[in-house]
């Protein structure tokens, strides 16, 4: 009998890698290679920044130096060699403020490849995006319908000169310089991100989007974000990612900071697909990422996350509920195929009385790949009534793959409430025989059955996004079961 | 239609059908009943192309064409249904969802475009009606948590919304009661015409009082050692198997 076969599926696959990893020739500035104070000054200096940023990612710098790369992941790799990477690469052409008919056209034929609509006659999808290209973000749409409601987005570095006391106030007032060994890195040589304000009370009226996109070789893309929701405020928040693929592991290492004034919600969703190496495990983004949202009374943080991309990602959205009645949440679909690994899942820290929070967290492992959930519910002594419910669910496909939840729970106060539930499944030849005897062939099965387990999450992504998420996960299983 | 000539084929190791023959044409049913362990299952298996059954010799054909390169969801297109004794739970896909994608699989088979939402909506409207399914049965994830009776049902109701050639019923009265048994085998019955045919796969007689058979086959030890009418079945039931060997 004719079978559709693991070699068939291989074959296919070919035909239909990784989508994005195309390079485009860019004439870009480089930074040489290596990293000490004086790259960083050059850093800053590039960006002609205020004398307290240099000063601040100097500080960064020093304490940086001092610490060491964490070890606790469940994940395997080479270590960075941190004086092998360009800390500054900008495409020559790029400058935000000018109008779309200055910016090269190389760029905008990389944009068209990557789907991303900047035009902004085109407002069909009511999106505002800003795009940051290795190290600079190149273009940002929607600037003056934006600002008509007083919000302000832009990219960072803009925003660290032309909005200085907001900077100066939340930047990194929550995931400090010395949180970690990548956000101090981070906190040193960022190089740009976006920069989101929304004023008391208003609702921003589109989809804010930020496309990250790694082109040239030999690079580290380290970008920050920082969205401030004032209170009574809400909006919601996209990210993207691609890079082309290399047989390099390129290091991606950014800090997300989110903060909800009282009675203010933040809706943050990623789709991360940078390259995940190929089959056999050569090259891919090393992923190492800090978020994390602070939420004041009566407000609201949710990250959704799509995770289908890098060679190994290590990251914890989280949310700290310091304000009574504060909510927050934390939606994940993880994916890893052939050599992948992900260790990622959420904090959810329980400060105020009536705190509330929800994980849902979806892992998939196939190939030889190796997927991890992590989450710590902490909840502090003097935190009332706080509650929690979490739910992990892994779906195995094969027998070489691995699948592991590492939970973490700190109750210091009685009244909380918490619930764990974790199950561990795998798509079986029964069900694969019924959807074929249906008439619906082994691949599209197979997203048929990933798709129902992810569903609970995929609900939680805006529209667009979330068709977007589904064929991506389709793409990523390609050629996980025979 | 359906000519099995000659099937031998095993299962982890073990000989299970040994040189079984049978034609079914169009516009008949035909009932197979026989002892447990002597190859019903195997025999609906087979003939859906599960790759867990080697065939060792013999010859399955549809309309003349032979099954044997045709992978599960090609004969699946050519119109074979199974009916399964044991559903699969799929969570987080919908009844309607799973139904749409077949349906459109098959469609996509023949060349065709998606079958438009207003059509797919109009026709599973009607088929549910026919099975006596309600609205919210149709949203819930396929077969999570669903009794014995609405599992087969829901089977049923996939057979009425492919619309097969040739439907193997495999144990479809297992785990029904009474009612259900009623609503399962009236849509049966409706779904029957001249140009598609039935096997019916039973244990009991009691399935026959509403599906009537033109044929009734006894398999033993992999083999068909009677054929009958439907007197057959009722001869069987009152005897049991034991005389036939």
């Amino acid at each position: 009998m004719s079978k559709y076969t693991e070699d068939d599926l291989r074959e296919e696959l070919k035909t239909k890698e990784y989508e994005y990893g195309f390079y485009t020739y860019l004439d870009a500035e480089t930074f040489p290679k290596g990293l000490n104070e004086d790259v960083i000054r050059a850093i800053s200096l590039k960006k002609e920044e205020p004398e307290w940023m240099t000063e601040w990612r100097l500080d960064a710098f020093r304490k940086w130096e001092a610490m060491a790369e964490p070890e606790w992941a469940n994940v395997h790799y080479e270590k960075p060699d941190f004086q092998n990477i360009s800390y500054y690469s900008a495409p020559k052409k790029a400058d935000p403020n000018k109008s779309l008919d200055d910016v090269d056209p190389e760029l905008l034929e990389m944009y068209k490849k990557l789907g991303i609509s900047v035009d902004e006659q085109k407002k069909l999808q009511n999106i505002a995006v800003d795009i940051v290209v290795d190290s600079v973000s190149v273009a940002t749409t929607f600037k003056k319908t934006l600002n008509e409601k007083g919000i302000i987005f832009c990219p960072i570095s803009e925003a660290i000169k032309e909005h200085p006391e907001l900077v100066k106030k939340y930047m990194g007032s929550v995931v400090p310089k010395t949180d970690n060994f990548y956000a101090a890195l981070n906190s040193a040589v960022f190089t740009d991100g976006s920069f989101c304000y929304i004023p008391k009370g208003v609702t921003c009226p589109m989809e804010l989007s930020t496309y990250f996109r790694i082109n040239e070789s030999g690079t580290g893309q380290f970008e920050r974000t920082l969205v401030i929701a004032d209170e009574g405020s809400f909006v919601s928040y996209l990210e993207g990612c691609t890079a082309p693929s290399r047989d390099e592991n390129q290091l991606h290492a950014a800090v997300v900071e989110l903060i909800a004034l009282d009675d203010a919600e933040i809706k943050y969703s990623t789709v991360q697909n940078w390259f995940p190496g190929d089959a056999k495990g050569k090259g891919g983004v090393y992923n190492f990422v800090t978020k994390r949202g602070l939420c004041e009374k009566n407000s609201k943080i949710s990250w959704t996350q799509v995770e289908t991309g890098s060679a190994v990602t290590w990251k914890y959205p989280s949310c700290i509920l310091k304000g009574d009645n504060s909510v927050g949440e934390f939606y994940s679909i993880a994916v890893t195929n052939n050599y992948q690994q992900a260790d990622t899942g959420t904090k959810m820290i329980h400060l105020g009385n009536n705190t509330k929070s929800t994980i849902i967290s979806k892992g998939i492992s196939a190939g030889h790949s190796h997927n991890s959930y992590r989450g710590l519910v902490k909840v502090n002594a003097k935190a009332e009534n706080a509650r929690n419910f979490s739910q992990c669910d892994s779906l195995l496909m094969g027998d070489l793959c691995g699948a592991h939840t590492f939970p973490y729970i700190e109750v210091k106060n009685k009244s909380a409430q918490i619930e764990h539930e974790a199950t561990t499944s795998k798509i079986g030849e029964d069900q694969l025989f019924y959807c074929n005897q249906r008439g619906i062939d082994t691949e599209k099965a197979i997203a048929l059955i990933v798709n129902g387990f992810s569903k609970d999450v995929l609900n939680k992504l805006p529209m667009e996004f979330a068709v977007e998420a589904q064929k991506l996960l389709e793409i990523s299983l390609e050629g996980s079961v025979g | 239609m359906l000519k099995i000539e000659n099937l031998h084929a095993k299962v982890e190791g073990n000989d299970i059908l040994k040189g079984l023959n049978i034609e079914v044409k169009p516009g008949e049913v035909h009932a197979i009943m026989g002892p447990n362990g002597a190859g019903k299952s195997t025999l609906a298996s087979v003939v859906a192309g599960n790759e867990n059954y080697e065939v060792t010799d013999g010859k399955i054909s549809l309309d003349g064409e032979d099954l044997e390169d045709l992978s599960p969801d090609e004969r699946a297109h050519k119109g074979i249904f199974l009916s399964f004794q044991y559903p699969v739970e799929i969570p987080g896909v919908t009844v309607t969802n799973f139904i749409k994608t077949a349906i459109n699989a098959k469609r996509k088979s023949q060349g065709l475009e998606d079958m438009p939402a207003a059509e797919m909506l109009k026709k599973i409207r009607e088929k549910a009606a026919l099975l006596e399914i309600d609205k919210t049965f149709l949203s819930r994830s396929l077969n999570e948590g669903f009794s014995g009776g609405e599992k087969k049902r829901n089977e049923i109701f996939q057979m009425a919304m492919l619309e097969p050639k040739l439907a193997i019923l495999d144990e479809t009265d297992s785990g029904l009661d009474i009612d259900a048994l009623r609503i399962v085998a009236n849509g049966v019955n409706k779904l029957k015409s001249k140009d598609n045919a039935v096997v019916v796969i039973t244990h009991y007689q009691r399935l026959l009082d509403y599906i009537v058979p033109d044929f009734v086959h006894v398999l033993a030890d992999g083999k068909i050692v009677k054929s009958g009418g439907k007197e057959l079945a009722l001869e069987l039931e009152a005897k049991g198997y034991d005389w036939l060997k």
